[in-house]
């Protein structure tokens, strides 16, 4: 089953990595740039999937999963974060945003792909 | 390995994202520097230190995920206020990015790492982090485990286990509400455990409330999974990662070949459950939502400079030299097709000169698009000459701020690197040479802070980089005596103000009376000079005791293509940049004047101006018997200095194509470049300024040659 990826990083390294990793496993992966615009470009598509970075301009990984889960049609959807940072408290920050999961970068692409399953089927 | 391309793609684009994020960093620090930095500025440094570990993990550069580790860890302090960055703090951040960005470059050049100089700098940043330094210091060890989804549930020695047999697990799973929230789902969690190995899921569903009651996420269900596979407990763990403390889950395991160390494994369960509380009320929250709350609030000027997600394409820079050539090419043919019209006897309203007509505007407006995609601002070689200026200010121990403007200005990419040298040297100059001693600076009673100014503009079709400092100014007494004792000039010569300065150009001059490691490095001024000239500009000094001195280069906006007078002098074809020539004239009685034998001058609206034979200077014949009724072009170079240049005939106006002379050509004085005109005849490309130069020069003081030519 093909599902539908919306990754949120400002980095644009992580962003084709995050690519590479899930398009040749057959996803398909829309990117935003930051919480902003990960929000707009949320309004056009319905990923299965949303992964997100904390440390972003403008909106940060925390505001963009409150705008998310802020939405209806989004309560559910599972969103991983995609962070550096493998502190408990920002993973219980995290969760209390509303994320599903998490992955600590730098991530194995068998690692992130099997998160997503995990969360999305 | 199919892979193996992108990924190399991807850590070139890491590269280049670096260079972006190093910028970010350095004039976020530059605004801290100046205002001490509202959060966002902190933010914004943090973030592109933080960026650039993130993507150095990904490729596995230790050293710079180290480095960039703990530098981010002293920011994340100023983030969040544990402590204050005062002007020492900052300047180590600047030392600390200067040394980031020489990683992140002999990262990428798989060059040596200057470690020892990064342990200094770490051991400094932690030590302004005080006390918490050390721990963070562990964490670094922690944190950078590749397999971040490891778990440290207590369970060391499952791992160490043989095979065992096929076990049969009892798993009680009962979601709490949050885990709906944070849009987890069992459904997917039980089908996890189903790929595990055959299942036998049991809902409880006793504790739904009536329908009325029911709130929509309430965590009403219950599920009892009987799993029998050949697992470790660990594996049905790893399944209830995410849902770790929100949901209440216990596991019991009966072992159908049974192995002894299963079993006391189980009483490791109940820290699961003690651990909810930990993990969802945050105790230590303390820099997260500071910055976050405040983000929003302060749009400060600076931070609304951060890149304003511009679509951009990266293009190998081959392909637009490639394209540069190819419309260098059009223009030169399309010369010539006019020029075949123009003989061809047309009528100039016939179909084709109109059609000619658009077509030069068309070539004229992609010549421009093409010299626009090279075009670069000139931000990124202000901030390397800012490092300059810190590392060689701690040099000579001088305090010194370097203050740039027009950042924005652009400039052909190959003139900006052809720039670096030239202007690394000349700011070294300014701050080794220009600058006085604290200790003079005190007693002249300036500011203790000496100010090395940089600036870029677009002036008249042309880029105008300036240095300046706020210096003593050039000490004209010593720079003569100093070239008179070098044999320079002869010792009695009576030389104007900027006839001195232009010393400095001289091959081999050198003003410092003991050669400092710093500017003496055997590269004088005439160096710059040169790398200027080659760039097809010019340098200018102006200087005044006391104030200061001012370097002053002008540039043409590209390499490729000049807008041209193309004029005859002694039956040859020249071409002379249009920019110069303000306007033309013709000699007659009323406005010539002779002040010497072979010294002419012309009278323009009242002024008189120096009247120089083209053909003369550039040796073509000797001086004509009279200059009645010849054209003249009047020329004005940057420093305003201007000459008549007697020439016999003007041709046309139109653009060239920039033909560099190679290196094996005689650099002749007053010939900037070639090109090749429509009839595919070659022209020589002037430069008038560097031909008033020379001609100025030599009829004033240097040397008699000139006179000897025109008499």
């Amino acid at each position: 089953m093909t599902l539908s990826i919306l990754a949120v990083d400002d980095s644009r390294t992580m962003r084709d990595m995050i690519r590479l990793a899930l398009e040749p496993a057959g996803f398909t992966v829309t990117t935003a740039d930051d919480g902003i615009h990960g929000v707009e470009v949320l309004n056009g598509i319905a990923p299965d999937a949303i992964i997100t970075d904390i440390n972003m301009p403008r909106m940060d990984g925390f505001g963009f999963i409150d705008a998310v889960r802020g939405q209806v049609k989004h309560r559910a959807t599972p969103i991983l974060v995609l962070t550096t940072e493998a502190a408990p408290e920002l993973k219980a920050r995290a969760r209390n945003a509303g994320a599903t999961g998490w992955i600590v970068k730098p991530f194995d692409p068998a690692k992130l792909i099997k998160a997503l399953q995990m969360v999305a089927g | 390995m199919p892979e193996l391309d992108p990924m190399a793609e991807i850590r070139a684009s890491f590269f280049i994202e670096c260079e972006e994020l190093l910028e970010a960093l350095q004039d976020g620090l530059e605004t801290m520097a100046e205002d001490s930095g509202d959060l966002e500025t902190i933010n914004v440094v943090f973030r592109a230190v933080h960026s650039i570990k993130g993507g150095a993990g990904a490729f596995g550069l230790e050293a710079l995920v180290r480095f960039a580790h703990r530098y981010e860890t002293v920011l994340d302090a100023v983030r969040s206020h544990v402590m204050v960055a005062d002007g020492d703090a900052i300047k180590l951040f600047f030392r600390a990015a200067d040394h980031l960005s020489d990683l992140v470059r002999e990262s990428r050049d798989n060059g040596v790492l200057p470690e020892a100089e990064g342990n200094a700098i770490l051991t400094q940043l932690d030590a302004l982090l005080g006390d918490n330094g050390v721990e963070e210091v562990e964490e670094t060890e922690i944190d950078f485990q590749p397999m971040g989804l490891a778990l440290d549930l207590g369970l060391p020695d499952l791992d160490a286990l043989p095979p065992a047999g096929p076990a049969e697990f009892t798993i009680h799973f009962t979601p709490q509400p949050e885990l709906y929230e944070t849009g987890n789902e069992p459904f997917m969690i039980l089908r996890n455990l189903a790929e595990l190995g055959p299942c036998e899921v049991t809902c409880t569903t006793e504790n739904v409330p009536l329908l009325r009651d029911c709130v929509s996420n309430g965590g009403y269900l219950a599920w009892t999974v009987k799993l029998c596979a050949d697992i470790s407990q660990d594996d049905i763990i790893a399944v209830f990662d995410f849902v770790e403390g929100l949901c209440d889950l216990t596991i019991e395991s009966m072992q159908s070949a049974p192995s002894s160390k299963v079993s006391p494994a189980l009483p490791d369960l109940p820290p699961l459950q003690d651990e909810p509380p930990r993990q969802i009320v945050p105790e230590a929250p303390a820099p997260m939502p500071a910055a976050r709350s405040d983000t929003p609030a302060t749009p400060k000027a600076k931070a609304a400079t951060q890149p304003a997600a511009k679509a951009v394409v990266r293009v190998d820079l081959d392909r637009i030299e490639r394209l540069v050539n190819l419309v260098g090419e059009l223009v030169i043919n399309q010369a010539m097709l006019s020029q075949s019209l123009e003989s061809s006897g047309l009528s100039p309203h016939s179909d084709s000169m109109n059609g000619l007509e658009e077509f030069q505007r068309l070539t004229r407006d992609i010549q421009d698009s093409v010299m626009m995609i090279r075009a670069q601002p000139v931000k990124s070689l202000f901030q390397r000459m800012s490092r300059i200026v810190r590392e060689c200010s701690a040099a000579v121990r001088k305090d010194v701020r370097l203050v740039t403007e027009g950042d924005t200005t652009e400039v052909d990419k190959t003139v900006i690197e052809r720039l670096s040298d030239p202007l690394t040297h000349m700011i070294r100059n300014a701050v080794d040479h220009g600058l006085e001693t604290t200790e003079d600076r005190r007693a002249a009673g300036k500011p203790e802070q000496g100010v090395v100014k940089l600036t870029a503009a677009h002036r008249s079709g042309r880029v105008i980089i300036e240095v300046s400092d706020d210096g003593g100014g050039i000490n004209r007494p010593k720079v003569q005596q100093i070239a008179a004792k070098k044999g320079l000039i002869a010792a009695d010569a009576n030389l104007s103000d900027v006839e001195i300065d232009n010393l400095l150009f001289l091959p081999g001059f050198s003003t410092a009376t003991e050669v400092s490691n710093l500017s003496g490095r055997g590269v004088g001024m005439d160096v710059v000079r040169n790398a200027i000239q080659s760039l097809g500009g010019r340098i200018t000094i102006t200087s005044s005791p006391g104030t200061g001195t001012t370097f002053s280069i002008s540039l043409p906006l590209t390499l490729a293509v000049l807008d041209g007078m193309v004029v005859h002098v002694a039956g040859e074809t020249m071409v002379l940049p249009l920019n110069l020539v303000i306007e033309t004239l013709t000699i007659d009685h009323d406005n010539l004047e002779q002040t010497r034998p072979g010294m002419n001058v012309v009278r323009v609206r009242g002024e008189f101006v120096s009247l120089f034979d083209l053909g003369v200077e550039l040796g073509y014949r000797s001086a004509q018997e009279s200059y009645l009724d010849s054209v003249v072009l009047l020329i004005a170079d940057e420093a305003g200095s201007r000459a008549a240049l007697i020439v016999d005939e003007i041709q046309d106006q139109r653009q060239v194509v920039i033909k560099g002379l190679d290196e094996s050509f005689y650099r002749a004085p007053g010939i900037a470049a070639a090109t090749i005109l429509g009839d595919g005849q070659i022209a020589l490309i002037l430069d008038p300024a560097d031909i008033i130069a020379q001609a100025q020069s030599n009829a004033s003081v240097l040397s008699p040659k000139l006179m000897e030519m025109t008499q």
